[in-house]
This record gives structure tokens, sequence and C-alpha cells, in this order.
């Protein structure tokens, strides 16, 4: 381990290059743009082998990421907000076409209004495109989740492109302190890839893509589906692989004196560690408060996080974006309904926080406990942090 | 330039079986580029009739690696291959010599898809995009395109009482791309099928992001008999409606010159796109028509000569 | 291909063998006319089988053999394009 101090977007660049891929095909974003920019001077330094295709736009991004795969090369990418917003029309094709794309998504707020801050929008909305995403606390877990991704979107059982997510500049600009793998030792972790098809194979001409009337699409979306049930075993394998092998601990959720706890939080990405010294504090007056960290959010680990809710006496779920479906963001709804069918299930209550930016502190925190320990006088979804 | 006999005994992209009209131009444009090419090939196509019609599944009519993205992508998503390739190339996983096309129609490319291509064109990857060009939507019923010539009838911009077709004048893509200072630009059409192939042939002997331009007659938007696609193609050449030429590092060749330009009309008369325009109180719009192609020509002539 | 797969049977990947769309006759889109080939005549030119929009005009050799009947759609380009005079090397008719 080479102890140094980086920021989130250094740490995933750095993490670029040890993967060293095929082709990296990307445009820039704030605030994404920078492991873009330190990758490109990876390949201007010849300290990479690869391709490296300065694209006109994000959707060209994609598209040529897609191109890339089905020719059998690790590809990776990395954007932002309205440029991940421009991609998703090209992201379940990706998914369709069993394409193990990696991608660096740093959490941004989707105009409009237009703003370059961090919240949870742009990546909940391309949750249902068949990609699997992974959440990171900090620069640490942003390397060490991009490391595992490459292990878990090229497994035979999964072949899904995947994303991972790092908030936008509370991470990606922060500098924090990082444990880096040795680059032969990260090279051998990853190994080589072992495409399942190539459009180079000119022997065994393949056609992708083709088009589907009502008589095949159907089927052709269950293998998505069930690759994503596969990429749970597998996400769990590769977490204690990379526990085995490098000490930190990986699962579809980080628990914080959870489990003796009566009041949970449920919160994706950096306000958990917020989170953290705010169930410091209550603990010490006495509050058996805790929280659920998710990593994993597609595929999303219902029962797993329902057998660790289930008997809590309340939960707070924390959202960085709304659905504007009037009745919670996509966090709450997955909970509420990963718990709909535990017989002592607590009481569930959504805050709404940080959109475009906006600050969380230890304080507000504080008070959603406080909330849901006097059940049932909050509104079911509450919107925390806004000028009212 | 290779025979139709040496052709003939080469790999046909296409098997039969696929589901473009009886009639149609496009299958034959894949075929004549593809077979110019002597190392083997991957293609990649937009959205459109052609992938439509040859790849319904379980049905593949592409005898050659075949990968189908989305509309407005097909330089982009081809470009990805390209770098994959050279990727291979590096790290010698690879090393035979593969040549990557692009086939989109003009709604793909002239409108929808003209960013990807511009972008890919400027990045200099090592590509041929053929635009197989029946000047509208057809694969979704005839409707007008950046491509769509002044005067005809299509679906969303029909002739009607006081509107007789579309008023604008099509866009000059193969200008645009020449605008790009790529190496090789030219425009063809299907019916003169041995300027087409001679210009993939060349094509396929230079090196960086190279396009052709194919002009197709497309039966069912342009309303005419399905045996007449090649006729109707090589008017459209002789009547200077599109003129054949090519542009290598920005020297201008007109691989066409019509001993005798025959009139507009023996062009508009052929389909039933235009046959509005025959209604007297049109004639005005008919001798525009004539005046802009006479325009056009003259201009071309003069890059030419420079 | 008359049974349809299930999904576990697709090919993997969203991926399709190539030349499938043989085994799919287009041959009965004809609307009462095939073209007919007159081999005393034909030079073996080869315009037809370049002109032809479904690869059914069959070659060997770098000659012209005849028609893939089971995909030839009746366009009649090829019987408009092939060059030989006064009289055609192909002709449409009634089937
Ligand atoms: S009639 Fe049309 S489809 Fe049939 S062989 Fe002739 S050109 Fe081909
Ligand atoms: S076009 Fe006519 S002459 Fe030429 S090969 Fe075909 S049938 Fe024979």
């Amino acid at each position: 381990m080479i102890t140094v101090a980086k920021t989130g977007n250094e740490a995933m660049a750095e993490a670029m290059r040890q993967i060293n891929p095929d082709v990296v095909a990307a445009y820039p974003i704030t605030p994404a743009t920078e492991i873009v920019m330190i990758f490109a001077k990876y390949v201007a330094d010849g300290l990479v082998d690869t391709e490296y295709i300065p694209v006109e736009s994000e959707h060209s991004a994609m598209s040529a990421c897609v191109g890339a795969a089905s020719a059998g090369a690790r590809v990776m990418t990395g954007t932002s907000s309205q440029g991940l917003a421009l991609m998703y029309e090209i992201l379940p094709i990706a998914s369709a076409l069993r394409l193990p794309i990696i991608m660096c998504e740093v959490n941004r707020a989707i105009s409009g209004p237009i703003n370059i801050h961090c919240d949870h929008s742009d990546t909940m909305a391309a949750r249902d495109f068949g990609w699997i995403q992974i959440f990171s606390e900090n620069t640490q877990e942003a390397y060490d989740n991009l490391l595992q991704a490459v292990r878990i979107a090229e497994d035979k059982r999964v072949m899904l492109p995947i994303m991972v997510t790092t908030d936008g500049f509370i991470i990606s600009h922060g500098m924090e302190k990082l444990e880096m793998i040795e680059d032969p030792i990260v090279k051998e972790y990853i190994g080589e890839k072992k495409p399942e098809y190539s459009l180079l194979d000119i022997e065994k001409p393949t056609t992708v893509g083709a088009l589907d009337l009502t008589d095949y699409y159907f089927e052709h979306k269950m293998p998505v589906i069930e690759a994503m049930k596969n990429a749970k075993d597998v996400i769990l394998e590769v977490g204690k692989d990379f526990e085995k092998k490098f000490g930190r601990q990986y699962g579809f959720y980080e628990k914080y004196k959870l489990d003796d706890a009566e009041f949970a939080v449920v919160v994706l990405g950096s306000a958990s560690g917020t989170a953290k010294v705010a169930i410091d504090q209550l603990r010490a007056s006495g509050v058996k408060a805790g929280m659920l960290k998710i990593r994993v959010f597609r595929p999303f680990p219902a029962e797993e996080i329902a057998k660790e809710l289930t008997g809590k006496k309340a939960i707070a779920v924390m959202d960085r974006s709304d659905s504007f479906n009037t009745c919670g963001g996509p966090v709450f709804t997955e909970i509420r309904s990963a718990l709909f069918d535990s017989q002592n299930k607590p009481s569930i209550t959504n805050f709404v926080y940080g959109l475009g930016g906006r600050d969380i502190n230890v304080e507000q925190i504080k008070n959603i406990f406080e909330s849901i320990r006097n059940v049932g006088k909050v509104p079911v979804v509450n919107y925390i942090g806004v000028r009212q | 330039m290779a025979t139709l006999k040496e052709l003939s005994v080469r790999k046909d992209p296409l098997t039969g079986g696929h589901r473009a009209c009886a009639g149609c131009g496009f299958p034959q444009i894949v075929r004549m580029v593809c077979l110019a090419s002597k190392d083997p090939i991957v293609v990649v196509s937009a959205t459109g009739c052609l992938e439509v019609t040859t790849t319904i599944f379980p049905y593949s009519a592409w005898t050659v690696p075949f990968l189908h993205n989305a509309f407005e992508n097909a330089a982009a998503t081809l470009s990805g291959v390209e770098a994959a390739y050279k990727a291979f190339l590096k790290k010698g996983k690879i090393a035979k010599k593969i040549n990557f096309i692009a086939f989109g129609g003009d709604g793909g490319t002239y409108d929808i898809g003209l960013q990807s291509l511009s972008g890919a064109m400027e990045r200099g990857h090592n590509l041929l995009y053929v635009c197989y060009n029946n000047q509208a939507y057809m694969n979704t019923s005839i409707q007008r395109s950046g491509a769509t010539p002044k005067g005809a009838n299509t679906t969303t911009e029909p002739a009607g009482k006081v509107k007789q077709g579309k008023v604008q004048r099509q866009k000059d893509l193969t200008e645009i791309m020449v605008a790009h200072n790529i190496p090789y630009a030219a425009q063809a059409t299907v019916g003169y099928w041995a300027d087409l192939v001679r210009k993939a042939e060349k094509a396929f002997s230079i090196d960086g992001p190279r396009f052709i331009n194919v002009l197709q007659p497309c039966r069912l938007g342009w309303v005419y008999k399905p045996e007449e696609t090649m006729s109707i193609s090589r008017l459209a050449a002789d009547t200077c409606f599109w003129p054949l030429y090519e542009v290598e590092n920005g020297k201008y060749k007109v691989t066409l010159k019509p001993k005798e330009k025959k009139p507009i009309i023996e062009f508009l008369k052929s389909q039933d796109r235009f046959r509005h325009l025959f209604n007297p109180k049109n004639e005005t719009i008919l001798v525009e028509i004539q005046k802009e192609i006479d325009y056009n020509w003259e201009k071309l002539l003069a890059k030419e000569a420079k | 291909m008359s049974k349809l797969m299930n999904w576990k049977e697709l090919p993997p990947c969203d991926t399709l063998a190539a030349k499938t769309a043989e085994a799919f006759e287009t041959g009965d889109w004809r609307m009462g006319e095939k073209p007919v080939w007159h081999p005393e005549i034909c030079i073996h030119c080869m315009i037809c089988w370049i002109s032809c929009p479904d690869s059914s005009v069959t070659v060997k050799d770098g000659k012209m053999t005849g028609f893939d009947y089971k995909h030839c759609k009746g366009c009649g380009i090829c019987a408009k394009e092939c060059p030989t005079k006064p009289n055609k090397a192909i002709t449409m008719e009634k089937e």
C-alpha cells in the first residue's frame, strides 16, 4: 500500500491509470472533467496504453464506448449530470448488449435550474437502465469501488455496465488520505478482459444489436434481469476477496452502530460521514441511533436491507433527489417496498435534502433523528434545509 | 478497378431474405461498397431502413460483423470500434487489416447524426462513412429531412392547396464534409455502379476519415415502378440534379459530365413525389429548380477547374 | 425457425449469427411475375448480379447461373438493366 493525499477525482484517475483500459471515450463536464483531464495527461505522457477518444459530446462518448466494448475492448468513461443525461439513450443499449463498460460518475444536480453542485438526481434518473450503481462515501471508497467494478462488471455471470459514483465537489474535489495499491498488484487483481464476443472476430461474424419485434423484445430483457440477480452474488464475492487481499471490507451496505439501534437513518454517499458524527453525539446522550449506508443501489439489496431494518422503532430515509411522484424520493420508495413483507416493520419517514449542493450538517441530521423518535409527528415526506 | 467478375467471387455482405421493399436501392449500395474492399470489413449501421430490414431477430442478412447502436451515432459508434482495433493492434492482439464502414440514411446522417459524424471526421478516425441518401425519412413513412429537395412531397411537408411540398433547398452535406478537410469525400449514385465501386475502392486505399454520399432512389417515397430504381438514379446524375464527383485532398474531380445535360423535368416527372409541380400554376417552381441546378453545376465545374 | 426460442435459448448477449436471414424466404413477395434467364443470349456481364437488391442473381466462377427464387422479390430490376439487344437475356414472365 502507498499512502497519498488525493481528491476523489484524482483517486478515480489513478485507478483508471492502473486499470489501463483499452479505450477511454469522454467529454468534459464539471465536476467530473478533472478525471478525464488527468487521464489525458497520462495518455500524453505514455503512462497508459489506452486509445483515448476526445469525443464531441457525452452522447458520442457512450456511443463510442458501446462500439469499443462490442469490439471486445475494456472501456471506461467519466461524466456528471447533464452529461449523464445526454448518455441516457445509450445506457440501456450498453446493458442489453451486455457490455461491461465502467463509468466514473460524479453526482451533480440535473438542470434546471442549471447547478454544478452535488445531488443524486443524475444517477437516480439512470437507475432503471440495467447499469450496476455503486455509491462511494469518500476518496478511498471511490478508488476501491472502481477497482472492484472491473471484476464485477466483467464476471461471466454479470456482463453488465457499471457506474461508480462520488459526490460532486464534496468528494470529487475534497482532498483525503488514500491508500493506493501498487500498480503490478492492481494489474494482477483485475486480470485480462475475456469478452463474450467481438465485432473484430472476422472468422465468426456476429450481428449485434438486431431489431426485436413483439416476439423477442421481452425475451431479450430477461437475461439482463437475470444478470442483475447474479450481480448480487458477484458483488459480495468480489468484496470478500478484496477484503482478503487488501483489508478493506465491502458489501451491499455499511452498518454504523446499527445492530442495536432503535432509530436509524439510511444514507447514500458523502452525507454518511456527517451522519456518523451525529450518531456518535446522539449515542453519547443515550439515544440508540444508527445508520445503514447503502453502497450498492443497483441491484437493490432489498431482502438484505429489510433484514437489517426490521425490528427498529423508526427509520429515516435520506434522499438527495426527488422523484416528483408526490410520495417520496427514489431511495425511500425502495426501502419502503423492501420492508413491506416484514412482520415487525418500523415506521419509515423520508427526508429529502441537499438538492443542488445545499449543505447538510450534523444538527440537521440530529433533528431528523428527533423527528422520527416522535413517530407520527412529522409528515411521511419532509424537505429539510430548504427555506419554507 | 475490379471487374464485376472479380467482385462476384468476393464475399457478398448480404444474403437474400432481408425485408427491404422489392426494388429497393440501398442493398446494392451496401453490396457495391463492401465488395470493393479487398480486406475484411466491419460494419456499423444507424437506425433506419437498412438496419431494420436486415436484422429482424432471429434473421440476420449480414455475412460480415455488424453492429447497430442507435439512430444518431453510427459515426461515434464506429469510432469506438476503430479505437478498440487500434488498441489491439498496439498490443499485438490483432494483426490483419480491417476496413471499417458506417452506413446511415439521410435522416441519420444529414440531420440527427450530423454532430456525431462531424466529430468522428474531425478526430480523424480511420473509417469510411457512407450515407445512403433517399432524401427523406423513408423508414418511418416519408417525413422530410435536411436532404429532401425543394418541391418534393413528404408526409411532414406535403403538397397542398397553398404549399407545394418542401419549400427549402436540401443542405449540401458533401460540401460540409469537404469543409472538414478529410482526405476523401465523394458523391455517387447507385445506378452508376462502376463509378460507386471505383470511389469505394479509392476510399479504401486512403487512410483517415472518408465520406461517400450515395443518392438512392426509394420506390416507396419517390413513387415509381420497382424496376426503375437504377435508371432513375442515373437520370439524377444525367440532369445534374445529383452531380457525381470526388474531392481528394481538396482537389475536385467531376466523375460524370453528361454529354448533353438533360432538363431537370425529365428527372422530376419520373417520380410521383414531384407530380404536383407539373400543375401549370407551379411552372415558376420548375424554372427555379432548373436555375438552381444550373448554378450549382457551374459552381462545381469552377471548383474543378481551380 | 418455426418454434420461438425461450429466453434461455437465445444466443448470448443479444447477438445473432450471420446469414440467418437465408432461412427467411422472401420469394413469396413476388406479385405474379418472376425473372427468367435466357442463357443463349446472356453475355455474362454480371450487371444483373450487381443490380439486384436481394442478392438473388446466382453466379459461379464469374458467370451468371440463374436466380434464387426462394428470395427473389420479382422487382424486375435485373430484366430492365440487362443490356443485351435486341432481346434481353432476362425477361419478366408470369409465374
Ligand atoms: S427480379 Fe429483382 S429480386 Fe429478383 S433477381 Fe431480379 S433484381 Fe433480384
Ligand atoms: S445482365 Fe443480362 S447479359 Fe448480363 S449477366 Fe445478367 S442476364 Fe446475362
